[in-house]
């Protein structure tokens, strides 16, 4: 694990030349546009594509565990408190000591940024799925065997669709707390919104950090805006409300 | 196992809990003949929906059998039996993300019938159950009352054109004015379609006016009487049933039977209140104790006196 302050596998000076830059960027000013017009493509920009790269792949691997397991406690409630147990304590793990347990496993690599990431998701992404599962009313699950749906077309047909808005709930708590965390990545790999900030910090460069801090939040405010809306899309009887 | 009526048959009919010595229902035996009602009625305990779910096993039989058109319907694929079954609960159970078209086209659809049949059945049935289809085909369950979401739910119990129908309390939820606007439409529909339907409720006076036939279950799940409303009303086999009827089945029993259908006195130029030949005989004794008569002049449809009806003749109906 190598200690803040010497940043892992910083290939080359990306910090600016002081003596080469803009007043502003000379005076270390608040915001330098120049500088982040001069440095979008080569750092910015590259940041947070890789940004959303770790939060997407850390949210579809925790989704799948997620889904998989809440299926499997549905019907067979004994693996409830195990599954619950073991999320729950993972989730309690702080982000930088679990880094400093997988390193000796899985080294600086993405892995073990993905396998923390993932590691954060599945309690909250488990507990809103299974609880949209068991939101299903007593009487339509009646209405549905009195019918004759088998269990797996019960499952297909009405369960999951009427888990859809608990899940998608777990959804953008987990894609936003995920941002946030894959900001410390930078402290295992040289990728995401977390490097530039991670490298800025060394000199107090007031611009890089505000930028690439900015980045971050606006990616959340993103990400949310976008599940609402795919919420919405996907549950078009809540959208409805009686007339009369 | 579809389209026409069948008839169904508890043949000691047994439904035991592990665990409980004395069974939920007791070797129930009876017979609901092809298109009738028959409404199962009780206090709470006497295993009134347990009879019933064990028609379409919902609650498996311990002993004993029931046959829906002289099949059994332990012999039957459980999905496959359900899904001949209209079923209709107090709490209707409409899929909350379906519409009322998907709703009701539940059935059709696990049977794999053709788009453009699924439909036209559709439209049709909401047309049937007085919900326009252009006005609510495309609503959600959360946009209708209680008294449409309930329709809905017959609507897709009738999706398939079952043979036999289970309604379990289906008006219970709802109140008076709507209770009674429904219990009437399904008379209405019942003589169009002419089901089996085995009815579920608590509700003596919705069990006389919708039962063909009424049986009446008491605590331990014993079959106390099975008769027609008629029968019960002027002949209860014992202290039970007569109490469960009430203290007014006199008036009951007036309520079920018309002017018209008794035999009427001479007129011999009697004179006094009147009355139309369509006037239930309770009205007709309400009647007379307003009027403060001991006799009514019974009108036909055009308001020509036919004869008369007495006091006595009212009190002796039940002899």
């Amino acid at each position: 694990m190598t200690p803040l302050g010497e940043p892992v596998a910083a290939q080359g000076p990306v910090i600016p030349d002081f003596g080469k830059g803009s007043d502003c960027v000379v005076e270390n000013r608040l915001f330098c546009p120049d500088w982040v017009r001069d440095n979008w493509s080569g750092t910015l920009e590259p940041a947070l594509v890789e940004h959303v790269k770790l939060t997407l792949l850390a949210v579809a691997i925790g989704f799948v565990l997620s889904f998989g397991a809440a299926l499997l406690t549905h019907r067979l409630r004994l693996f409830e408190k195990p599954v619950v147990a073991f999320a729950a304590i993972v989730y309690t793990i702080p982000s930088l000591a679990l880094f400093q347990l997988l390193v000796p496993v899985t080294g600086l690599t993405v892995a073990t940024v993905e396998v923390a990431l993932v590691g954060y998701t599945l309690l909250i992404l488990y507990r809103n799925i299974l609880e949209g599962l068991r939101s299903v009313p007593p009487d339509v699950l009646e209405a549905a065997r009195g019918m004759g749906l088998t269990r797996r077309q019960t499952l297909w047909r009405i369960e999951l669709p009427l888990a859809v808005p608990a899940t998608m709930a777990g959804l953008r708590v987990a894609v936003v707390s995920t941002i946030a965390l894959a900001t410390v990545a930078a402290l295992v790999i040289p990728q995401g919104l977390g490097y530039p900030i991670f490298l800025a910090l060394r000199e107090a460069f007031k611009t890089e950090i505000l930028v690439a801090g900015a980045l971050a939040v606006g990616l959340a405010l993103v990400a949310d805006a976008l599940l609402v809306v795919a919420e919405r899309a996907l549950t078009p009887w809540n959208r409805t409300r009686r007339v009369t | 196992m579809s389209g026409v009526a069948a008839e169904i048959a508890f043949d000691r009919a047994t439904k035991r809990y592990p665990g409980r010595a004395e069974p939920a229902v007791r070797e129930l035996t009876l017979t609901i003949p092809a298109g009738a009602i028959c409404c199962l009625v009780g206090p709470s305990g006497a295993g009134k929906t347990t009879a019933m779910k064990m028609v379409n096993r919902l609650i498996d039989i311990s002993e004993g059998d029931i046959t829906i058109g002289g099949t059994s319907v332990r012999s039957l694929d459980v999905t496959q039996l359900r899904r001949g079954i209209g079923y209709v609960i107090q709490q209707v159970g409409l899929f909350p993300h379906m519409s009322v078209a998907e709703n009701v086209a539940t059935v059709p659809r696990l049977l794999g019938w053709p788009k453009a049949r699924i439909a036209a059945r559709v439209d049709e049935l909401l047309d049937l159950v007085e919900l326009p289809a252009i006005d609510y085909r495309d609503r959600y369950p959360a946009q209708l009352s209680g008294g449409e979401r309930q329709r809905v739910g017959l609507a897709r119990a009738l999706a398939a054109d079952p043979p036999v129908m289970l309604m379990d309390e289906p008006f219970g939820a709802l109140d008076p004015i709507t209770r009674a606007r429904l219990q009437h439409e399904l008379l209405r529909i019942q003589h169009e379609l002419r089901k089996t339907i085995v009815f579920v409720t608590h509700d003596i006076d919705e069990a006389i006016l919708l039962g063909d036939r009424i049986a009446i279950l008491r605590e331990g799940g014993v079959l106390a009487q099975y008769d027609t409303p008629d029968a019960l009303l002027a002949h209860p086999a014992d202290e039970f049933v007569e109490r469960f009827l009430g203290s007014d089945r006199g008036l009951k029993l007036l309520a079920l039977r018309r002017l018209d259908e008794l035999d009427l006195a001479p007129l011999d130029g009697a004179d006094g209140p009147t009355a139309d030949g369509s006037t239930t005989l309770r009205d007709a004794l309400s009647q007379m104790i307003t009027a403060g008569a001991r006799s009514l002049v019974v009108l036909d449809g055009t308001g020509t006196p036919q004869g008369v009806v007495t006091l006595e003749s009212l009190t002796g109906v039940a002899a």
